[in-house]
This record gives structure tokens, C-alpha cells and sequence, in this order.
């Protein structure tokens, strides 16, 4: 006897079009005030990253990962989620930070090269990055099983690449949540590319969203470069996190910049590539969406523009001056020190 | 690969290279010689590794001996021991050796015991380069300095050079070594300075520790990513410092410290690795054991704390320098 015990199939979905045409039947109803909250992030990720990335050039900063491209994903994600979620980002997530409120100049301060910057303030729930790669889907998971576990309405969110579906961390972090029906929503940004390993080398499945499948929970694939998508995704997985059920949402994106500031990506991509993916930009496809709407003119872009570089700008100068106390890399190791480690501190202050 | 100068003595090229370009070499002349070499990891191939130790190797020998994996390090390590088992020699990179961890269980439960498991009948002939140590501004687990975790598990070798010229001997030792290596790089020394390294192949053996300076008041032992700041600061404390760099950790040339404690009667260790549990004890240990008749005073080391490396900012405070290791030098000629 043979018979099909399994069946399935995974959707794609895009709400705006490359010129920011809506499609009516998927167009998620958001006030004016919202649509343009979620304009004015993306502007101030941009600006935030491009910043950066000058600042590393300069030598005023260390190695940094940019975002550029990816502003989709990390407005539209975090922005779907309640107040109390916690979202759980990688190196690349400056953006989710800054849309989840946290600091500019703290970020910045991370980047320079204090730890300092990785604290964020009461009420900014973020998760202090994760530069191994995809080690932390199973934290993000127990988080949200915890949740559940105290009946609170609350639900995790956790970011991660295209290369991260290859650790066993993450197979192994998407069957927890399902066994466990954890609230936790796995937002994948699929942003071709790996360092120098493209997402066809990474992996011989057509998508990355159709794993979910393998784990019994749901799969999706939006435009990753598309807010409106990605908020949509992210706002129903919301809605199912709470009734405990988990969701994979893949962001088909790309990293338009380098992988990291150490990187040439000369050597293993065209320019020929990235020049069609800018026709795809996310920011200026919502702006043509509110150009549309009548909400966007020249004035008002005028306006959000100058305001993000002030605040980048206003950040640099906080953080450039922020002065630090050397021996405190003591001090956070334990909850109190060891014997041990007081004598090294002690020493260390004595200039032995 | 590019070279500064090129001299040519008698019928051997002598080439000025660096670190990186002494590895790529090695792992480039190794593959020559046994074409059961390959070389497996994250962005190997096209990108030539993030510091371009395999730069041009996937072009010369094709990716099915220079292999791009797919990201992830316990498949990496673990499908390495497949491979060996099928009569591969693997090297695979691991991109900063902050990543193994989550290939500790291949590692630790698996690679480090097949020779014993299967009572001698398996070879595990797998060598594991990873970048290592700090002072690059790199990113949190870019830094660490781990080798004693290795050290500490049986069947693991543990290789760390800090010159161009044993970098490239060393490889070419635990690549035809029939035991699984752990080969650790200062990634700081990476293009730091350059070195007269022999273009031939050549091994330099696992175990033999190198004399890097010859002196009578104290015998200064590091190895990795502190060689260089220990001979300045022999240099700088004024006293005649014995100064031996290790080169390999397991196994440890027991016999050229003991004898050269024997003759100085003083012992300092430096190390980066964090100061609790780190190799220094080892061989602090082993000196009082075998060698406390000779000591005129307490062994010394200069060590990193036990504490995470500190970012970027503060990584110099971590690292032990010239000024710390000097001090230590002239507190052990004290007694
Ligand atoms: C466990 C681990 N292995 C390797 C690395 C080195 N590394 C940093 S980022 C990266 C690629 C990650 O690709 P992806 O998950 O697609 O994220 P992206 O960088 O594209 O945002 C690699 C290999 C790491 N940080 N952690
Ligand atoms: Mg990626």
C-alpha cells in the first residue's frame, strides 16, 4: 500500500509593486500617522548606516555591518510587534534597534567598541546582538515558551540570515518552538549572500520558508524589500504567535553593501547585480506608495531627512565623547567576583 | 602570491612573506604533494578566506578540493571526519576560532577519540586552522585565546605559531600528521611583519620548542600572539632573558624548558589565554614537579584576566604588552 501522508506549499506575497502600486486585496489598512512613522524609520536606518559606514572609513569607527537594503525587513518586522515583545537581532539589525527605540548613540558606542553600547535602556526590549551566526533562534524560542508558559500575551521575535539556516541551532530552535508552541515569530532576511556564499550555495531547497513545513509550523515568503509586505507577514504571524503558533516569515532582500566593512565584495559579486537589486530599493518604493497616497512631497522629505541627520549626527558627538572607565571589563564577568578576579582587577588598577 | 624580495642561496629560493602568505603556501605545496589534501570551510573557495589564507587555491586545484561550505561549523568538523574516514585528508578553516564551539561535540565526543575508539585502527589525519587571539579591533569572539580548552582534551593536538617561517613548517606537519590537529593563528601577526621563509617545503616538527634568544637570568616561555611583545620586553627590562616560544602546546617541549630553567633558575610564562586554568599553569606545575630544585624564586605569569576579551575600545588593557611582561622579568630576578 502507498499512499501521499504529506502535502504542502508555500505562498509569496508582495503588497507593493517595484513602482509602489498597491494591491488592493493585500494592503494592510494603517493610519497616515503610521505609514509615515514607518517612512521616517527607514529614512533614519539609512542615514544612521550610511554614517557608519563613513565613520569606519574615517577610522573613527571599527569594523561595522551594514543594513543598507534591508530597511524593509527591519522597520516592517519590529514595527508589527507589541510594546513588550522582544526581538532578538543579529550584527546586520541596527535598523530593528532603532525601529524598537533604542539609543542612536548607544548603537554607535557599540560599534566603536564599547560594551557599553550593547545595554540597552529599561522599555527597549532588544536582545544584545548575536555575532555567532544563528545561535540565538533557540534563546529567542525559550523566551517566548516562557511566556506561554506564564499565560502573558507576549511574543519574541528573532532576526537571522540566509547562511543561519545552515546551523543546527536553527533546525533545532523552529522544532522547540513547534513542540512547545512557543510565540516566537523567526523572521528570516534573506539577503542572497552570505560573506562571499550565495543563498544557492547555502542550500539546495527552493525556499528557506519551506523548512518550516519539516517542523509543522507555518511558512511564508514576501517581498523582503517591500515594508508593506513585510509588516503584513509579521502582523498575522503576531496574531498566530498568540495562539501559539509559530512562524518562519522569509524576506527575499539583498545586502546592497559590503558584508562588513572588512569585506570587498568585488570578489565574488558583479556590480551588474547590485545595480538591478537598487531599482528595487525598499525606501523608494514606500515613498512612491506615499507620493501616491498624497501623504509624501518634497517639503516633507526635506524635513525627514534633515531631521535623521541631526539625530545621527547629535548620536556621533555623544558617543565619540563618551568617556569610559578601563577597568570595567572586570566588573560584569560575575554577579560578584571572584577572589580570583578581584586580585586581577586590583593589579590591573595598580598598572601591574 | 606576492612577495617583497626574492634572494636566491645557492639552489633554495628564499622568499620575504608574511604569515598569511606562509600558510597559503604550505596548504598550497601540501595539496601538491598529497592529492588527498582539501581544504573545506566558509568562504574558502572564490573569496580565499576572509584573510585570504586560501586565496588562489580554489582556482589551481578546483572546487572539489577547495570547498565552500554552507555555514555551519559542527557539519564542518563533523563531515571532516566523514571525509577522513573515506580516505581525505581535510583541512578545514574554521573564520575565527570564536565559531568552533558549536562544533565542540564533534570535536570533543568524536574527532579527539576515533584513534582509541576503534583501538588504533582509524587514522583521523584532520588539521583545524582557525585565526586566533586579539589586536585586530575585530568584533566580540574575534579575540579569544582558547588554546588551553583544546589542550585539555586527549587526542587533540594543539598548534599555535608566531612567525611566518614555522607557520609554514607547522602546517606542513599536522597536514601529514595522522592525528587530528587544532592549528591556531595569531590573526594579528597575519601582515604584520615578513620573515625569510625557504620557498621549498619543509617541516618543522610538533613539540619542538624554538630558542628565540639565548640569556642566563630567566627563562621567559609564550607562544602565539605574546612572542613578539616578550621579546621586547626582554629587551626592554635589561636582563639576559632566555626566551622560548613554544610553537605547539600539545605536545610541549618539556625537556628544553627544564633545562633551560635548570640553567637561569627562573621562570616566567606569558600567555593571552585567560589566567585561570591557561597552559601557563601547566607548565608551572610540570616545573615545580621536575625542576623546583633548580628555581630560585616563584614562577611568574603574565597572563590575560579571566574575563571576556574586552571590545575593541579596551582590548588593549586585556592583552598582555611589552610594559607588563618587562615588569614581571625584573620582579622574577628579584629573587
Ligand atoms: C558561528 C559563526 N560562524 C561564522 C561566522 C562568520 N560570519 C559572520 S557573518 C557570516 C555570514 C552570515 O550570513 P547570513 O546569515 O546570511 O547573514 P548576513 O551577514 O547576510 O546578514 C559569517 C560566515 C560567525 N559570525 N559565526
Ligand atoms: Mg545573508
Amino acid at each position: 500500500m502507498r499512499k501521499k501522508v504529506f502535502e504542502g506549499s508555500i505562498e509569496y506575497f508582495q503588497v507593493l509593486d517595484e513602482d509602489g502600486k498597491a494591491d488592493k486585496a493585500l494592503e494592510p489598512k494603517l493610519p497616515e500617522k503610521e505609514l509615515k512613522r514607518m517612512y521616517e524609520l527607514m529614512v533614519l536606518c539609512r542615514v544612521f548606516d550610511k554614517k557608519a559606514v563613513s565613520l569606519q572609513r574615517q577610522g573613527r569607527m571599527y569594523t561595522y555591518a551594514p543594513l543598507e537594503g534591508q530597511e524593509a525587513c527591519q522597520v516592517g518586522g519590529p514595527v508589527a510587534l507589541e510594546k513588550e515583545d522582544w526581538v532578538f537581532p543579529t550584527y546586520r539589525d541596527n535598523g530593528a534597534y532603532i525601529t524598537r527605540g533604542a539609543p542612536l548613540d548607544l548603537l554607535y558606542e557599540y560599534w566603536m567598541g564599547f560594551e557599553e553600547g550593547a545595554a540597552m535602556p529599561e522599555g527597549v526590549n532588544v536582545f544584545p546582538v548575536s555575532i555567532t551566526v544563528g545561535n540565538h533562534l533557540p534563546m529567542a524560542v525559550g523566551m517566548a515558551w516562557g511566556f506561554r508558559m506564564r499565560k502573558q500575551k507576549k511574543a519574541t521575535m528573532v532576526m537571522f540570515g540566509d547562511g543561519a539556516t545552515s546551523q543546527g541551532d536553527a533546525h533545532e530552535a523552529m522544532n522547540f518552538a513547534s513542540v512547545y508552541k512557543a510565540p516566537c515569530i523567526f523572521l528570516c532576511q534573506n539577503n542572497q549572500w552570505a560573506i562571499s556564499t550565495p543563498s544557492a550555495k547555502q542550500m539546495c531547497s527552493n525556499t528557506i520558508a519551506q523548512r518550516a513545513l519539516g517542523y509543522g509550523i507555518r511558512g511564508i515568503q514576501v517581498d523582503g524589500n517591500d515594508v508593506l509586505a513585510v509588516y503584513k507577514a509579521v502582523s498575522e504571524a503576531r496574531k498566530r504567535a498568540e495562539k501559539g503558533e509559530p512562524t518562519l516569515v522569509e524576506c527575499i532582500t539583498y545586502r546592497m553593501g559590503l558584508h562588513t566593512t572588512a569585506d570587498d565584495p568585488k570578489r565574488y559579486r558583479s556590480d551588474k547585480d547590485v545595480e538591478a537589486w537598487k531599482q528595487k530599493d525598499p525606501i523608494e518604493r514606500f515613498r512612491k506608495y506615499l507620493k501616491g497616497k498624497k501623504i509624501w512631497n518634497e517639503k516633507y522629505e526635506r524635513k525627514v531627512q534633515e531631521e535623521a541627520v541631526k539625530k545621527a549626527e547629535d548620536a556621533v558627538k555623544k558617543a565619540e565623547t563618551f568617556r569610559a572607565d578601563p577597568a570595567k571589563f572586570f566588573d560584569f564577568v560575575y554577579e560578584k567576583k571572584t577572589p580570583a578576579l578581584e586580585e586581577q582587577k586590583q593589579a590591573f588598577l595598580r598598572g601591574e | 602570491m606576492k612577495s617583497k624580495s626574492k634572494r636566491s642561496c645557492g639552489v633554495n629560493e628564499v622568499l620575504e612573506i608574511t604569515l598569511i602568505n606562509a600558510i597559503n603556501q604550505s596548504l598550497d605545496q601540501e595539496m601538491e604533494r598529497d592529492a588527498n589534501a582539501i581544504v573545506l570551510g566558509e568562504d574558502v573557495g572564490l573569496n580565499g578566506g576572509v584573510f585570504r589564507a586560501t586565496e588562489g587555491l580554489q582556482k589551481k586545484y578546483g572546487p572539489a578540493r577547495v570547498i565552500d561550505t554552507p555555514l555551519a561549523e559542527s557539519s564542518i568538523i563533523g563531515c571532516s571526519i566523514g571525509l577522513a574516514l573515506a580516505g581525505f585528508r581535510p583541512v578545514a578553516e574554521i573564520q575565527f576560532a570564536g565559531f568552533i564551539y558549536v562544533a565542540m561535540n564533534q570535536l570533543v565526543n568524536h574527532l579527539a577519540r576515533i584513534r582509541n575508539r576503534t583501538q588504533g585502527k582509524l587514522n583521523m589525519p584532520i588539521v583545524i586552522r582557525a585565526p586566533c587571539s586579539g589586536g585586530i579591533r575585530a568584533l566580540e569572539h574575534h579575540s579569544e585565546s582558547m588554546e588551553a580548552l583544546y589542550a585539555h582534551v586527549p587526542g587533540l593536538k594543539v598548534v599555535i605559531p608566531s612567525t611566518p617561517y614555522d607557520a609554514k613548517g607547522l602546517l606542513a606537519s599536522s597536514i601529514r600528521d595522522n592525528d587530528p590537529v587544532i592549528f591556531l593563528e595569531p590573526s594579528k601577526f597575519y601582515r604584520a611583519f615578513r620573515q625569510e621563509v625557504p620557498e621549498k617545503p619543509y617541516t618543522v616538527p610538533l613539540g619542538e620548542a624554538a630558542v628565540r634568544q639565548e640569556g642566563e637570568d630567566v627563562t621567559l616561555v609564550a607562544w602565539g600572539s605574546v612572542v613578539k611583545a616578550s621579546l621586547d620586553a626582554a629587551a626592554q627590562s635589561g636582563k639576559s632573558v632566555e626566551v622560548i616560544d613554544l610553537r605547539s602546546i600539545v605536545p610541549w617541549d618539556k625537556k628544553k624548558v627544564l633545562e633551560s630553567v635548570e640553567k637561569t633558575g627562573r621562570l616566567v610564562v606569558v600567555h593571552e589565554a585567560p589566567h585561570t586554568g591557561g597552559f601557563g599553569a601547566e607548565i608551572s606545575a610540570t616545573v615545580s614537579e621536575e625542576g623546583i630544585f633548580h628555581l630560585k624564586g616563584p614562577v611568574l605569569r603574565v597572563t590575560g584576566y579571566d574575563t571576556a576579551v574586552p571590545l575593541a575600545k579596551r582590548e588593549d588593557y586585556y592583552i598582555p604588552n611589552a610594559q607588563r611582561i618587562s615588569k614581571a622579568i625584573i620582579k622574577a630576578c628579584e629573587s
